[in-house]
């Protein structure tokens, strides 16, 4: 049994909803993101906010699989601050859905001035509901400064990092976070990011409190089993069932219960 | 958290996995000399390309006998500034920031 507390569903087949029910996924998180392309106005983003709280958890109960979302405009979109404006003032009428857990994907992507400044509006959307917060961090070289940007941000809004989830951390970015008192992610892709094996060294080396794994499955070169294959790594290496039930269900389980909407339907 | 396997079981179960790395990663670095080669630019230990240069230090990075090598790999291809940029200038990211001189 487990949790993939990030994938991007809007991307994926119905036949890997079967394959994950298949492997044990109980529930999902679906972070909203960047579609590939830059979207031409704020109404493609409220169409996008439909199909994250009802088309998806109708497709996914279908499998009995429990699916929830994050809302947001990503950092790749955040260039343009009138669009993104337009796109936060939306926001609120989507928080009353029931699979809404808080906002995100949020962050930054190559570290501009103008998405920082989209990400501390976010932040202040948290604050003034009180919700939680799912974190993307930046890609390859960009991602140790713009991890710090990040956590520096948020600190400045004073909200409590044990509702922050930071995701995409690797071997240079965990440490910190961690000790920061945030909750991190480690996703589990072929090329960049984490593989299954490196993450398992990430558990060896830094424990397993506030520490999950997650697919990040997209439209990109991903693995929708990345989680259960995790599983099976840390299996292999000859860790305790118990440890590998902690890291990809009772760590998600635990950070988004938080949220007082978060359920796996058992 | 323990550490299950002893050495001996971590060359075991890993070792053939990663000499096959080892040599697609010799094979990639004679594939970029050749086509340097053909085109009259330096070759990878002189490349003007910012990556081939990341990469190179890397690898020697993997043989100086000190702990934390994936960690010090990732802080070296890392940009290590710390204010906002005025704007993006593209959307992706190549890989390596250009070496710092240390
Ligand atoms: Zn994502």
């Amino acid at each position: 049994m487990y949790i993939d507390p990030h994938i991007h569903m809007v991307s994926r087949t119905t036949d890997d909803y079967r394959a994950m029910a298949l492997a044990g996924c109980v529930a999902i998180t679906e972070p909203a993101f960047w579609a590939g392309y830059d979207r031409s106005s704020a109404q493609g983003f409220v169409d996008y906010f439909r199909l994250l709280t009802d088309t998806e958890p109708r497709r996914a109960a279908q499998f009995g699989i429990r699916h929830h979302t994050w809302l947001c405009i990503n950092p790749k979109e955040s260039e343009d601050i009138g669009l993104a404006r337009e796109v936060l003032a939306e926001i609120p009428s989507f928080l009353d859905r029931p699979n809404v857990l808080g906002i995100g994907e949020i962050g930054l992507n190559k570290n501009s001035r103008n998405e920082l400044t989209v990400l501390h509006e976010h932040i202040a959307l948290a604050a003034k509901h009180q919700l939680m917060i799912l974190v993307h961090t930046p890609h390859l070289e960009d991602k140790l400064k713009g991890t710090r940007l990040i956590m520096d941000a948020i600190r400045e809004h004073g909200i409590d990092p044990g509702r922050v989830l930071i995701d995409h951390v690797e071997e240079h970015t965990v440490g910190e976070v961690l000790r920061r008192g945030f909750w991190a992610g480690m996703t589990l892709y072929p090329d960049t990011k984490c593989t299954p094996q490196r993450a398992v060294d990430i558990f060896e080396m830094h424990g397993t409190e506030r520490l999950w794994i997650n697919s990040a499955a997209d439209w990109g070169v991903s693995d929708p089993l990345a989680v259960p294959k995790c599983q099976q790594e840390m299996r292999g290496r000859g860790h305790l069932e118990a440890a590998v039930r902690k890291v990809s269900f009772e760590n998600p389980f635990r950070f988004l219960s938080q949220s007082g909407r978060f359920s796996t339907g058992r | 958290m323990s550490i299950p396997l002893k050495a001996r079981e971590v060359a075991d179960r890993y070792f053939l996995e990663h000499r096959a790395k080892v040599l697609d990663l010799a094979a990639f670095l004679d594939r970029y000399d050749r086509a340097a080669q053909a085109g009259g630019e330096p070759t990878t230990d002189r490349s003007e390309d910012v990556r081939m240069r990341a990469m190179v230090a890397a690898i020697r990075q993997l043989v100086d006998g000190q702990p934390d090598r994936a960690r010090r790999v990732l802080e070296l291809w890392s940009d290590h500034s710390t204010e906002p940029i005025d704007r993006a200038p593209m959307k992706g990211a190549i890989g390596a920031a250009p070496l710092q001189d240390r």
